[in-house]
């Protein structure tokens, strides 16, 4: 154990340990701006450097280890005064226009500039002037904004393993570039959106599609369907100050409601048809000696990124399309012809704890009878905005249920949210129908948890399964890597881009880096998605009642015609670059 | 073919003779070595094209007995092209192509030396010998005793002049604790800039219990108007490679980077050509000399980036990363080139290396102030008659350097100040000028040893322009990773630039100063830490010319345009009538043999005139 004193206080920490960790836990904040825990760790942008007796420099806080003895102080007004001055600074570089970007009051730079009391910039000069990208569906970069903390880049190396972005030309002239400059949308970015959450700023942000979605409920002619995926409902309250995880499902039905959506359903439904599909297909595979491994579909930044990477190993991938996209399709047709509604008329709304959606939307193959599976996509983030703009009260809203018949959906569909939940809801149904009978509650605790690769043998029906689950994209290539290599003999793979899986999507609420270094957000959000597993009528899929009653009047059976005409899909080689 | 010890040596003996014209004034005249200078300065005003010419003309004219050898640098690069006689040690300079003919038939076949060749002292006299010149006088060559003596791509001269001597010395007669003791004791300090002494990190290295271990040149030598390394590589590029071995041996490293910019093509050139004849004669690879002892070196290319000169921004480089520093500590000496422990010194100071070695420790610390030891090699440029590189004793006065060696200043002009340590340095004024210069000294009146750059400053410079073109250079070269280097030089450089335009006020200056005392206290590297030290330096010593500027708006040395006019002295004029001529705008107007006058409004202070003027009447 190292002991120091930081501004007067003894403190007595693990070797290896930070000053700015060492402070936090004796309650002194240092503040920063490019720390971002395990990720980024650099010491950049100089806000959190504190003073050491005995240099003649400042110490980078959030990279210095502790030392035996030494005496620390964190708000000196000599520390103070050059913090301010960086602050000063970056703001001198960076398009003030807070009131109207879309990170105003989550915004890092913000705080501080508020915190430090900078009213005016001391030294204003040439700011730097670049295009704002927003080619693609998905995400808008506008470095105008960008701080140079390089948290996005650091997400996209470290976290990711794509490094799609990263910094080019030098000192004043430095940014943030992909290759050759070109846009997000033509190089190997996957729109997995983790660069957004660690974004301090708002140089990285969704594409705003609330607009659009507007319009779509101000339009009489128009019949609108509202979906929700399993992770937003755990995550949507962080936005109106309740605690991290949270389950505000009843709350966002009836806030949903009230925006004007003609009908509110749950994308868990549409879960429920890609377990039912996703578990077929697996025991088709395995029984008729299919592609092996089978690799699970449901992220679209994960196929995006399979595409542009692992084009020799595409026929692993299930064909089955992701929930909201299987659930759109079932909506224009089934329920569109049940209810005697127009399927040109019905708009179909994903709220998505995800980016990649977006873009996943607009895949020319996402539709049936040239029908658009979907119509729009909106984040967590975008759908909190809708309901403030709205001006709903949303803490004293009644809970309400979603509307039926497609509103009722399986635990194993709310497990879709994390990492491991495709897989175990899978392998629930998988089991009942090799052993052709209910086998009663099975769980399997070995996907379950944050771990980026989870690897089991489980038996079902007599057999030996080999499973692997993995989430980040960096893990999906120490996968796809031993399966393109043959030193890996798994059956069935999960893989899910976020780390952790949806419920930490790149649509999620953002959390500050000091949040994110403190608080295991993703624990909290996972445990409200299992309890509602817990606490479902129906835990598989197989069994929700209203999936039967579908395939007893329409879709008829799993992996048959009609369902791959509305519930599968095909992918193709995607060229890296666009350029 | 890979050697051993007594074949090394039985080379040495051969060649030595062979050789010994070229140091021996009194080797009978029987042979005749013509070194023909082909460091970068000669080679652009065509040395290598003069070596063509003379090689054609002795077998044309079938003459016997006389080499022409390509040699690095002779130090005294504005008279290039230079060319040196042996045994007699003529010192030819600025010769061109159409001289070679004279040079043989007169000289070589005549006996009589092309007196119009020779170089003049600065009291108009002829001098025939290069230790003769003033400008070799004061040096004491130890870096560079190689360069412009042997032929850099041929080990074998290298080997004549005692080369590979220390290598052999250190595997077989000395332990690792000796070598590094040795260099400890030696007194020398790091020349890269910082002057941290080098047996110190050596010993860091040494004392790492870890099996990969790397050596480490920094040869990414990147000041304004710096060339000292370069010249060492391209020189004597065996010196590099037999010191980096040698530490390798004594930290327990088996590979050696060379980090070398790839604007340097010739020193590139002859590190290339040097490692694979260090290779064939077994003196890099496996088992060097037959000993237990291996270690090669790789040449790694920079690619022209400031910033990569720090230590650890060259170690992110040549791992192929972008060129940024990494936060110290952790030390390269602890955590260095993919996370081994990594000894990385500057091309002068491993040039120092094998002399220590060769002529012991005492030898080396009895050169020198009491801090600092041995020499310092500078690049001499800027407002100096003899521009050039030289190498002095540490505590060799910049006086010394500047009026003895240098010259003085040209054109009658003053000496305003010296400017040392490239952009991280500062400008030392007149009071100081008989400073014995050595790390501590300079930076007690706030500059800085640095690499070695030394820029002489007449009268006619502008501190607070000189100012500005640093803060432009660190401007365009900081790397953009920290917020005080990226975007407080940017906005330093701004106010400067308000200043020299006449718009400044004194708010400005007080702005300045307590934006450059935040950057150097809170950037991340050494770079952004000294960047405001060309402003600092001026500040102190010139802080009349600042306020000039921003109080009268007025710049006497006349070179800030907006704040500068020019005048034509009535008293002096003899209406000539040549300014009118030169003006390139039309501004001037009078009649010849009437004074004449510049109409303000219509000159772009372009200074055409000045230059035109044969009776001094416009300033």
């Amino acid at each position: 154990m190292i002991k120091l004193t930081i501004d007067n206080i003894p403190v007595e920490v693990q070797e290896g340990t930070t000053i700015l960790e060492a402070a936090r836990l004796v309650n002194i904040n240092i503040p920063t701006l490019c720390f971002l825990k395990d990720i980024n760790e650099y010491g950049n942008c100089r806000m959190c450097i504190v003073e050491v007796e005995g240099r003649n420099n400042f110490a980078t806080s959030c990279i210095q280890k502790c030392e035996e003895g030494m005496v620390v102080h964190t708000h000196t007004k000599k520390v103070m005064d050059a913090r301010k001055m960086v602050l000063d600074l970056t703001l001198s570089n960076h398009h003030k226009d807070c009131l109207t970007c879309v990170r105003s009051g989550n915004c890092e730079l913000q705080k501080l500039a508020i915190q430090y009391n900078v009213k005016e910039i001391e030294y204003a000069g040439e700011q730097s002037e670049h295009t704002v990208d927003d080619k693609s569906p998905s995400i808008v970069r506008d470095f105008n904004k960008c701080v140079l903390c390089k948290r996005c880049v650091a997400t996209c190396k470290n976290v990711q393993d794509i490094g799609a972005i990263e910094a080019t030309n030098r000192g004043f002239e430095s940014c943030i570039s992909t290759a050759c400059d070109a846009s997000l949308n033509d190089v190997d970015c996957t729109f997995c959106g983790q660069c957004i959450m660690s974004c301090p700023v708002g140089a990285l942000r969704e594409k705003d599609s609330t607009e659009e979605v507007w319009k779509m409920i101000h339009n009489p002619e128009l019949f609108t369907i509202v979906q929700t995926a399993p992770a937003v409902r755990v995550a949507l309250g962080e936005e109106f100050g309740y605690p991290i995880g949270t389950n505000v499902k009843g709350k966002m039905v009836t806030a949903l409601r009230r925006l004007g959506f003609d009908k509110i359903f749950d994308t868990n439904t549409g879960a429920d048809f890609t377990i039912m599909e996703e578990a077929n297909e697996f025991v088709e595979r395995i029984s008729n000696g299919g592609t092996m491994p089978m690799m699970t579909s449901c992220c679209p930044a994960w196929v995006r990124f399979a595409e542009k990477n692992y084009p020799d190993l595409l026929e692993h991938l299930s064909s089955c399309k992701s929930p909201h996209q299987m659930f759109g399709g079932v909506l224009k047709s089934y329920y569109a012809k049940v209810n005697n509604i127009d399927p040109a008329k019905i708009r179909v709304i994903s709220v998505m704890p995800c980016i990649a959606k977006k873009f996943e939307r607009t895949r020319e193959e996402m539709e049936s009878d040239n029908i658009r599976d979907v119509d729009s996509v909106i984040t967590t983030r975008e759908l909190a905005r809708m309901i403030k703009q709205h001006d709903i009260e949303f803490s004293e809203l009644e809970e309400t249920e979603f509307d039926n018949p497609m509103g009722e959906a399986s635990g194993a569909a709310a497990i879709f949210g994390v990492t491991g939940g495709v897989m175990e809801a899978a392998l629930r149904t998988a089991a009942d129908v090799l052993e052709g009978k209910d086998l009663g509650r099975i769980d399997y605790e070995a996907v379950r948890g944050k771990e980026g690769i989870k690897k089991a043998t489980v038996t079902v029906a007599g057999k030996e399964i080999k499973i692997v689950v993995a989430s980040s994209l960096k893990n999906a290539r120490i996968i796809m890597e031993e399966i393109r290599n043959g030193k890996a003999d798994y059956d069935f793979v999960e893989i899910m881009a976020c780390p952790g899986g949806c419920i930490m999507g790149g649509g999620q609420p953002i959390k500050s880096s000091k949040q994110r270094a403190t608080i295991d957000i993703h624990k909290l959000r996972s445990d409200s998605i299992y309890t509602i597993d817990e606490k479902s009528t129906f835990r598989k899929s197989h069994q929700n009642p209203a999936i039967i009653k579908i395939y007893d009047e329409f879709l008829k059976k799993p992996c048959g015609e009609l369902a791959h005409k509305y519930l599968h899909t095909e992918y193709k080689e995607e060229p890296k670059y666009n350029i | 073919m890979k050697k051993t010890i007594d074949e090394i040596e039985k080379i040495r003996w051969e060649r030595r003779s062979d050789l010994d014209l070229r140091v021996n004034r009194n080797t009978p005249n029987t042979q005749r070595h013509i070194l023909v200078c082909n460091g970068t300065g000669c080679t652009s005003s065509k040395s290598p094209k003069i070596m063509e010419k003379l090689e054609q003309l002795i077998k044309e004219k079938n003459i016997e007995n006389v080499r022409v050898i390509k040699t690095g640098c002779f130090g005294l690069c504005s008279k290039g092209p230079i060319l040196i006689v042996r045994p007699e040690d003529t010192f030819y300079s600025l010769v061109k192509i159409e001289d070679c003919d004279e040079i043989i038939n007169s000289h070589i076949l005549g006996g009589q030396i092309v007196q119009r060749l020779l170089t003049k002292d600065l009291n108009g006299n002829i001098v025939n010998k290069l230790d003769e010149l003033p400008f070799y006088k004061k040096q004491k060559r130890i870096v560079l005793k190689n360069c412009g003596l042997i032929n850099p791509e041929d080990i074998e001269e290298y080997i004549a002049f005692d080369g590979y001597k220390a290598l052999i010395k250190v595997l077989s007669s000395m332990s690792r604790d000796e070598v590094v003791e040795e260099v400890s004791k030696s007194g020398l300090r790091g020349r890269g800039g910082a002057g941290f002494p080098t047996g110190k990190k050596w010993s860091f290295v040494k004392a790492e219990e870890e099996n990969q271990k790397y050596v480490v040149c920094n040869a990414d030598e990147g000041d304004p108007g710096a060339f000292m390394d370069r010249s060492v590589l391209e020189g004597d590029p065996h010196t590099i490679i037999e010191a980096m071995t040698i530490a390798g041996y004594a930290i327990g490293a088996n590979q050696g980077y060379i980090y070398v910019r790839a604007e340097y093509p010739i020193a590139v050139k002859r590190l290339e050509i040097a490692i694979k004849q260090a290779r064939d004669y077994g003196l890099l690879g496996q088992n060097i000399l037959n000993t237990e002892f291996s270690f090669d070196i790789d040449i790694r290319l920079g690619a022209g980036a400031f910033v990569c000169g720090e230590e650890t921004a060259l170690l992110e480089s040549i791992e192929g990363k972008r060129g940024q520093p990494r936060l110290k500590p952790p030390y390269p000496a602890h955590s260095g080139l993919w996370g081994k422990p990594t000894l990385i010194n500057n091309v002068e100071t491993y040039a120092n290396i094998t002399q220590i070695i060769l002529n012991g420790s005492e030898w080396y610390s009895s050169i020198g102030t009491e801090t600092s030891k041995g020499t310092k090699v500078f690049a001499l440029g800027g407002n100096v008659n003899n521009v050039g590189l030289v190498e002095v004793p540490m505590g060799t006065t910049l006086r010394e350097i500047i009026y003895d060696i240098g010259g003085g200043i040209p054109n009658g002009r003053e000496f305003k100040a010296a400017q040392t340590g490239g952009p991280s340095g500062g400008c030392i004024p007149k009071q100081y000028l008989d400073t014995q210069i050595d790390y501590e000294s300079l930076k007690a009146i706030g500059s800085m040893m640095g690499s070695g750059g030394l820029i002489v400053m007449d009268d006619t410079k502008c501190m607070v322009n000189i100012a500005k073109f640093y803060l432009e250079f660190t401007v365009s070269e900081s790397c953009g990773k920290c917020t005080p280097c990226r975007i407080g030089t940017k906005r330093m450089l701004e106010i400067l630039e308000k200043i020299c335009d006449g718009r400044g006020n004194e708010h400005d200056i007080e702005k300045l100063k307590v934006l450059a005392d935040s950057i150097v206290k809170s950037s991340v590297c050494g770079l952004g830490q000294t960047a405001p030290n060309p402003v600092l330096s001026t500040m102190k010593y010139f802080m009349d010319e600042y306020e000039e500027h921003v109080k009268d708006h007025k710049c006497k040395a006349k070179e800030c345009k907006n704040l500068t006019q020019i005048e034509i002295d009535p008293e002096k004029c003899k209406g000539c009538d040549l300014c009118k001529k030169s003006c390139p705008v039309q501004a001037i107007s009078g009649e010849i043999r009437e004074i004449h006058t510049i109409d303000q409004n219509k000159c772009i202070k372009c200074r055409t005139c000045l230059q035109a003027c044969p009776f001094k009447a416009i300033h």
